[in-house]
């Protein structure tokens, strides 16, 4: 294993688990709000949060590229503000990354908020429990395989996205350069023996992760629900 | 004092329904809701619990406006001091019998407030059981208990019994009433079920598509002639055995068949799975069949 790989792998994985973390905390809020609200506005953030399935990753990384760039207004203001460039760095890799795995991480939970029973929050409520405690105390608690489920598909995707990482982010070793992007790199190089090493240890990973998954659903799955 | 007056367009498979409903009830009283499926009964416990919005009307509780259309008044079911018990109990899965009566205490109340729950509803051996380790009747004395933990003004209790055996039942009912008696909730109680009504009741509203029929004492409204009795039991009639001129109808009274013998004109109003009253006037029993 030489330095490269290494780093690279280590960067994959800080980017997946960074990402992850960003899309729970504000993955929670707003599933909850497209499961439980009337509002009408609900169909067009639905619609917003479920394009990057359809939309190819270059599309997205394109008009990322575009906004962040420091000569466009909101760039620079990032930029002279918060001394924060997202253009062909890491942070502008997590970004990207958050937008593009947004579906996997609030579908799972919007339909896990949609499958507790509406009487456990009228429950709640009757007895005078607060919104944020019910969040927290009852509705979580109960939908912990759509909590696990929306962390797994996020990070399995995060790990396995290359078109967004390759607009924004570009290919800076260390910084910006995930695997997928150095599978490619290789590929290109003609290196076919570290792409290989690369797409094995992905494939693995990302199996094992997803057999883990399968396999603790089936536990919940078996809990009978009240 | 619970002032409710309220009226809510229902769309129910029989097209829309006006539901009306207005009373004054005393503070500890114990009231049923009587009537078929699809009546408005249930609505109307989700009104009072801030569930439901009303379209129009008031509901005032101990001088407390919690809902005044006029005044653009609705307090949510947080705010109100209600017990409600669901019809399916909607027990928290994933808490132990314990952590479910005292979710909604304060923190230095808890232990105390539980304790006392638990023994009062004989739960103590159950504590730290989880919801799906408990029957059916078990279910509901957590449910009944976790709805009185805060010391509600108003017990909101929505076909509590319905889904248990006969046996179950009545245990349960025996325990309601106990409950009611030592901690004097407000109580308003869904039910189908006559001998419920009776046992448990001081007052009975009859609705039917949304409307009050009838209301009153459950033996005014559900005997049609005033009687001044010895004594009076309701039941049901399981069996008429025709015996020479008379016959002899056994009636289901409580878990107890009592077999009641019968003329002829008694007998022509009677059929198996009616209704009936037994009372007795000095020593010269009547049975006459109950209206509703």
């Amino acid at each position: 294993m030489n330095s490269d790989f290494t780093q690279t792998m280590i960067l994959t994985f800080q980017v997946a688990i960074i990402t992850t973390v960003i899309l729970l905390v504000l993955g929670i809020p707003l599933s909850y709000w497209l499961a439980y609200s009337r509002s009408r506005g609900k169909a067009v953030v639905e619609t917003l949060v479920s394009m990057p399935l359809v939309l190819p990753p270059t599309v997205l990384g394109f008009y990322l590229l575009v906004f962040f760039s420091p000569v466009n207004a909101v760039g620079s203001f990032l930029e002279s503000w918060l001394n924060l460039r997202l253009v062909f760095s890491f942070e502008g890799v997590i970004v990207g990354s958050v937008l593009f795995s947004l579906p996997f991480m609030i579908h799972p939970l919007q339909s896990g908020f949609a499958a507790i029973p509406a009487n456990l929050r009228e429950a709640a409520a009757t007895l005078g429990i607060s919104r944020v405690k019910t969040l927290f105390t009852i509705l979580l608690p109960n939908m912990k395989p759509g909590i696990l489920a929306g962390c797994v598909l996020s990070f399995a995707h995060t790990i396995g996205e290359f078109g967004v990482v390759l607009m924004v982010g570009g290919n800076i070793p260390g910084e910006t350069r995930m695997a997928s992007i150095a599978i490619y790199d290789r590929v290109e190089a003609l290196d076919y023996a570290t792409a290989h090493q690369y797409a094995f240890v992905l494939f693995a990973i990302t199996f094992s992760i997803l057999l883990l998954v399968y396999m603790v659903n089936r536990r919940f799955a078996r809990m009978e629900l009240l | 004092m619970i002032e409710i007056n309220v009226t809510k367009r229902l769309h129910t498979a029989e097209g829309p329904m006006d539901l009306v409903f207005s009373a004054d009830v005393d503070q500890g009283e114990f009231i049923t809701l009587f009537g078929p499926s699809g009546a408005g009964k249930t609505t109307l416990l989700r009104m009072l619990a801030g569930l439901t919005t009303p379209d129009k009307g008031t509901i005032i509780v101990n001088d407390q406006r919690w809902f005044d259309s006029t005044r653009r008044v609705n307090q949510p079911p947080r705010q109100r001091s209600i017990g409600m018990v669901f019809q399916d109990y909607a027990l928290f899965p994933h808490l132990s019998v314990a952590e479910n009566i005292g979710l909604a205490l304060p923190r230095q109340k808890r232990r105390t407030v539980v304790n006392e729950l638990l023994n009062v509803a004989g739960l103590k051996e159950l504590a730290e059981r989880k919801p799906d380790k408990l029957s059916g009747g078990q279910r509901q004395r957590v449910a009944l208990a976790r709805a009185l933990a805060l010391k509600p003004a108003i017990l909101l209790l929505d076909e509590p019994l319905s889904a248990l055996d006969l046996n179950m039942r009545l245990n349960l009912q025996e325990e309601l009433l106990r409950l009611h008696r030592r901690y004097q909730p407000t109580t308003l109680l869904v039910s189908h079920d006559l001998s419920e009504v009776f046992r448990l009741s001081r007052h009975v509203f009859v609705l039917d598509k949304g409307k009050v029929t009838r209301s009153g004492s459950p033996a005014e409204v559900f005997s049609r002639s005033q009687i001044s009795n010895k004594f009076r039991f309701t039941g049901e009639v399981v069996h008429i055995e025709p015996s020479g001129v008379v016959g002899i109808v056994h009636v289901l009274v409580g878990q107890d068949v009592v077999q009641v013998i019968a003329s002829e004109q008694e007998l022509a109003t009677l059929t198996v799975g009616k209704r009936v009253l037994i009372a007795s006037k000095a020593f010269n029993p009547l049975i006459m069949p109950l209206a509703g």
